[in-house]
């Protein structure tokens, strides 16, 4: 296990994600042209949705990911707080702003589709809502680290918001539910074979998923590494600062 | 803690507007809505508790950024941490006085309120009942906004852009329950989410909140 | 009652200011912190105080024997001076301040407001605070700032009292209070920020963890 947090030494992390960043972009960028072009055009329409079906490769992995990077914020918030690993820290603030931008992708992939399907723009349905939400929280989340000037402190304050705000943000989704039921339809992936939708579009939708997954892991590394420089410019800084005083 | 109690209940008499400024600020916001949308009565009794619920969260935002803003300003915080009441204990004070200037006048004004927003007397009973649940968290929630922003100069705006969305369910459930009550559906469901927000937020937050103070006073 | 502290390490914003700083502070002694502004003495104090992790080293003291004051006194301008302390006096759970009152020569402004006060009053008022916590072990920043040379005085007694009774005080301070006092001068324990210590001080702290050259 110690031979695990080690690779969260920012030294170390700066090696092996150096590293792996190429092959991981290749990746992401062969799994990602290989979903969304199968699944924008080798995938049949479907009779009642028509070609706008296809915005779901785009609309359910960014929905997806838009909650899976919260819940990743939350981990490594966690593990910042108990176990002080800068880079832990460092990879929750950079991965804040591409979730805002899945939900934001999410969010507008949504409203082009419902104006089709449901003849409205926006409606206040409980999973538009609750994205609206997530948009805000992401949004308090980001404005937070921004406004804290010692990094240590920035990175405990934002930590215990992330905390608190998941707490609020599984009580919203409810609460949501509670206030209207809506017109989105179903999940589109579950385990449960009656409910997901039809086996031409899930293989796609799955490689696109999986493609928007590696495209997140590409980027939080790319950004985690500049932040970790950032972080030691600042550490450079503070020392001429010191050294001259 | 009565000490800390007293002593924040008369900073905020003394300060004057203590208790008045939000009262004042709900009902211009009660006010406006009619200007707003126009003064049919029935329309008016239909979003009313809607309307008063927002008023009241709003009017709580008003005064947040001073529940710790100040004793951090004047090394209060400070020397409170190094003595014997916890840090926990301090927010739950700070949060209780913070209510009894801003949330209770609230709950004792609402049956007016809710009164020239043209709703009737059961709608007037669960506007109150509701908002004396509600806002006991809403205080505690907006007073882990506050320990969370008290280091930033001006943080006020921040403050709102953090407390709002943790605001969400507290305000779903108490203008659901507020708006089934007047229309005489049972409401006994959000209203005891409602609470169990409020209960939640009571003994939970502090631990939070003392822990974003701490941080903080570093 | 007696503050023992050993091999300390104490930083701002992540980087290490001094280090190695060891004392022991013994009942009946005064202290007295010297250094150049920015040394890193408040920094050493909030530390001492608690109000700050320090990034190593140990900090032995009975529990709740602390008192701390700095340049903020915490005083509420919208109170008066004898409700101002009476707050502090229940927060501590100690008793009735008359004597306090009396002691820092407050007496006769015990019904004004703080906000009321002059620089040198309020600051006696902040000092008089101590006095009601009933704390064993004082450390002071800078205790004497804006005080005239009688109130310095006053003081100077309020604290050869409080050692004789048992209590300790550290005190940073540039004038010559007329006690008694073994002098600490931080000047030699500055941290250097490329030195083993300060690095190994604290795995996480940024310092050790962003101080090598990046690949």
């Amino acid at each position: 296990m110690n031979r695990f947090w080690e690779f969260a030494n920012p030294v170390r992390f700066m090696s092996w994600s150096g590293r792996l960043l190429p092959l991981l972009m290749a990746l992401a960028a062969f799994t990602l042209t290989v979903g969304l072009v199968w699944g924008f055009f080798f995938t049949p329409e479907a009779e009642n949705f028509g070609s706008t079906v296809k915005i779901i490769y785009v609309h359910v992995p960014a929905a997806a990911m838009a909650i899976n990077i919260w819940i990743m914020m939350l981990v490594t918030s966690l593990i910042w707080l108990v176990r002080r690993h800068h880079v832990s820290a460092l990879a929750a603030r950079s991965a804040a702003l591409i979730g805002l931008t899945m939900t934001v992708i999410a969010l507008g992939t949504g409203m082009v589709w419902g104006e089709p399907m449901w003849g409205t723009w926006w409606a206040w349905d409980p999973r538009l809502t609750s994205f609206l939400v997530l948009f805000l929280f992401y949004l308090g989340y980001m404005a937070l680290w921004a406004a804290i000037e010692d990094p240590d402190t920035a990175a405990d304050l934002t930590s215990v918001l992330a905390i608190v705000g998941s707490v609020f943000a599984v009580l919203s989704r409810y609460a949501v539910n509670f206030w209207n039921q809506g017109l989105h339809q179903g999940a589109s992936l579950s385990l449960d074979k009656e409910e997901h939708v039809a086996d031409v579009y899930w293989v796609p939708l799955v490689i696109a998923l999986v493609g928007f997954g590696l495209l997140f892991v590409a980027l939080l590394l790319v950004r985690t590494r500049s932040e970790v420089r950032r972080r030691r410019t600042h550490a450079l800084e503070m020392r001429e600062r010191m050294a001259d005083a | 803690m009565i000490a800390l109690l007293i002593r924040d209940l008369r900073l905020a008499v003394r300060a004057g507007g203590g208790f008045g400024l939000g009262l004042a600020f709900f009902l211009i916001v009660t006010m406006l809505v009619p200007f707003g949308v126009g003064p049919e009565a029935a329309i008016l009794a239909r979003i009313a508790p809607g309307i008063l619920w927002v008023g009241a969260l709003l009017a709580c935002l008003l005064s947040l950024d001073r529940v710790f803003q100040l004793d951090f300003e004047d090394g209060t915080l400070d020397l409170l941490a190094t003595s014997p009441v916890p840090m926990e204990g301090v927010v739950l004070v700070k949060a209780l006085a913070h209510w009894l200037t801003t949330g209770l006048p609230l709950v004792a004004a609402a049956p007016a309120f809710a009164m020239l927003m043209q709703m009737d007397g059961p709608g007037q009973y669960w506007l109150m009942l509701t908002l004396a649940l509600g806002t006991p968290a809403l205080s505690m929630i907006g007073a882990f906004g506050a320990a969370l922003t008290v280091g930033i100069r001006r943080g006020g705006l921040l403050l709102s852009l953090l407390v709002l969305p943790l605001y969400v369910p507290t305000l779903i459930f108490g203008a659901e329950a507020a708006r089934r009550g007047a229309e005489g559906i049972a409401a006994g469901t959000p209203l005891l989410l409602l609470a169990g927000i409020t209960a939640g937020s009571l003994a939970l937050i502090p631990f939070a909140a003392a822990a974003a103070i701490r941080m903080n006073l570093r | 009652m007696e503050m023992r502290v050993e091999n300390l390490v104490v930083g701002r914003g992540g980087v290490a200011v001094l280090e190695g700083i060891r004392f022991t502070l013994r009942a009946g002694q005064v202290m007295v912190l010297r250094g150049p502004n920015g040394s890193g003495k408040t920094t050493l104090l909030r530390s001492l105080a608690g109000l700050q992790p320090p990034m190593a080293g140990t900090i032995e003291a009975p529990a709740e024997s602390i008192a701390y004051a700095a340049h903020a006194d915490g005083l509420k301008s919208t109170l008066t001076v004898r409700e101002n302390l009476d707050f502090w006096a229940k927060i501590h759970a100690t008793g009735p301040v008359d004597a306090v009152l009396e002691r820092f020569n407050l007496t006769a402004l015990a019904t004004r407001p703080a906000a009321s006060l002059s620089a040198g009053q309020k600051r006696r008022l902040g000092l008089a605070r101590l006095l009601v916590t009933g704390r064993a072990i004082w450390l002071l920043d800078e205790p004497t700032v804006s005080l005239d040379t009688a109130s310095v005085a006053i003081f100077a007694g309020v604290v050869r009292e409080h050692v004789a009774g048992g209590g300790a005080a550290l005190i940073a301070t540039h004038i010559e209070l007329g006690l008694e006092a073994e002098v600490f001068d931080v000047r030699g324990l500055r941290a250097d920020p490329d030195g083993t210590t300060a690095r190994g001080a604290f795995e996480a702290s940024f310092d050790a963890a962003f101080g090598e050259a990046l690949p």
